[in-house]
């Protein structure tokens, strides 16, 4: 029992660990950060296996949220239940939360400054850029088929053109997704 | 009364999450700023721009900065923990489930549905930070150039975001 516990408490400080460090050392969200949790938690923890991984990573692309934040929660809970699900994506979020504090008053006290805005000024384009390669790069899987090209541009009118809530665009693309044959 | 607000913004964005990384940004947009209009469209540029230049994961990153923005420390307290209920649910619903789940076809053919939606609500954020961030040519070449290095990995995201802001120091003088 005693060992158990240790064991348990364990974990829950190498999970809060982990996530933390993936959390304060990826940029951008989603796909970039799979790699190093998978280095952190299968080769260097040695907490579960490939198959294991490969498993959770399907599993928490399947429902809504953070890619990285739903990764930690199913990690954790399968490691230590609900007080591992908290701890792993505690640990995934704090660094970001601080950051992005510090970052954000760094900006309301020198938003002002030109020089401030003139980076910003340049920097809007790339986002753009950085956009269009997201879209590009799912478009490249999706639109294999001509029904989900002509789907994407009728929920593109339907949003910038009729004001749809994003709430029906999902809806409508997870339903057509269930109805059809392939 | 403001942190219940942060609280149903960022709950039904957390809900509606498909697809990571910048999928989320025109959820944002909808509830940010269309809704609720606690940024305006510049200041949600500037939301993107330092969403993707410091780490994690953007929704995190911008739900803290709104909710910091709207009901400070506490706020982005709020706003980042309600980002993040919807998953703490459906880990919940799911690992109760879990073997219905896993390589369940439904939800495989659920998944593969939400493309075209994810697609059209990226191109929406991409439209529209366009329209408010591509004001010259500049600014026109600055995106293709950027499009080109990133797309062939020639250079990592967030060091092109540098570079641009940088280009942007220089010639807007």
């Amino acid at each position: 029992m005693d060992v158990l516990i240790k064991r348990k408490k364990g974990i829950l400080w190498i999970l809060f660990v982990s996530f933390f460090r993936i959390g304060a050392f990826t940029w951008g969200g989603g796909y970039a950060m799979v790699p190093l949790i998978q280095r952190e938690l299968v080769q260097k923890k040695e907490l579960m296996n490939d198959d294991d991984f490969i498993n959770i990573l399907s599993i928490a692309q399947s429902f809504p949220g953070a890619i990285a934040v739903n990764t930690a929660g199913l990690v954790g809970n399968r490691l230590a239940g609900f007080p591992g699900l908290l701890v792993a994506i505690l640990g995934s979020v704090i660094p970001s939360f601080i950051i992005m504090i510090l970052a954000a008053t760094l900006l309301f006290h020198y938003g002002d400054l030109v020089l401030v805005q003139r980076f910003f000024r340049g920097a809007t384009p790339a986002i753009v850029a950085l956009i269009a390669t997201g879209i590009f790069s799912i478009a490249k899987r999706a639109f294999k088929q001509r029904f989900d090209l002509i789907l994407s541009g009728v929920l593109f009118v339907l949003v910038l053109v009729f004001d749809f809530h994003p709430f029906w665009i999902i809806l409508i693309g997870a339903l057509t997704g269930l109805v059809r044959k392939s | 009364m403001i942190y219940f607000h942060l609280f149903l913004a960022f709950v039904r964005i957390g809900f509606l999450a498909f697809g990571g990384g910048i999928a989320v940004l025109p959820l944002i947009q909808k509830e940010i700023v269309d809704t609720y209009q606690w940024l305006t469209t510049t200041q949600f540029l500037d939301l993107v721009t330092l969403s993707e230049l410091t780490p994690g994961p953007i929704a995190i990153n911008s739900a803290t900065f709104v909710g910091y923005k709207i009901g400070g420390v506490f706020g982005a307290a709020i706003a980042t923990g309600s980002f993040c209920l919807p998953s703490i649910g459906f880990i919940l619903f799911i690992s109760k489930f879990l073997s219905a789940f896993e390589g369940n076809d439904k939800v495989q053919k659920i998944m593969k549905g939400l493309r075209p939606s994810v697609i059209a609500l990226m191109s929406l954020a991409g439209y529209s930070i366009a329209q408010n961030g591509i004001i010259d040519w500049f600014a026109v070449g600055l995106s293709a150039v950027s499009f080109i290095l990133v797309w062939k990995n020639i250079i990592d995201p967030i060091f092109m975001l540098i570079l641009a802001g940088l280009a942007g120091m220089f010639y807007y003088r």
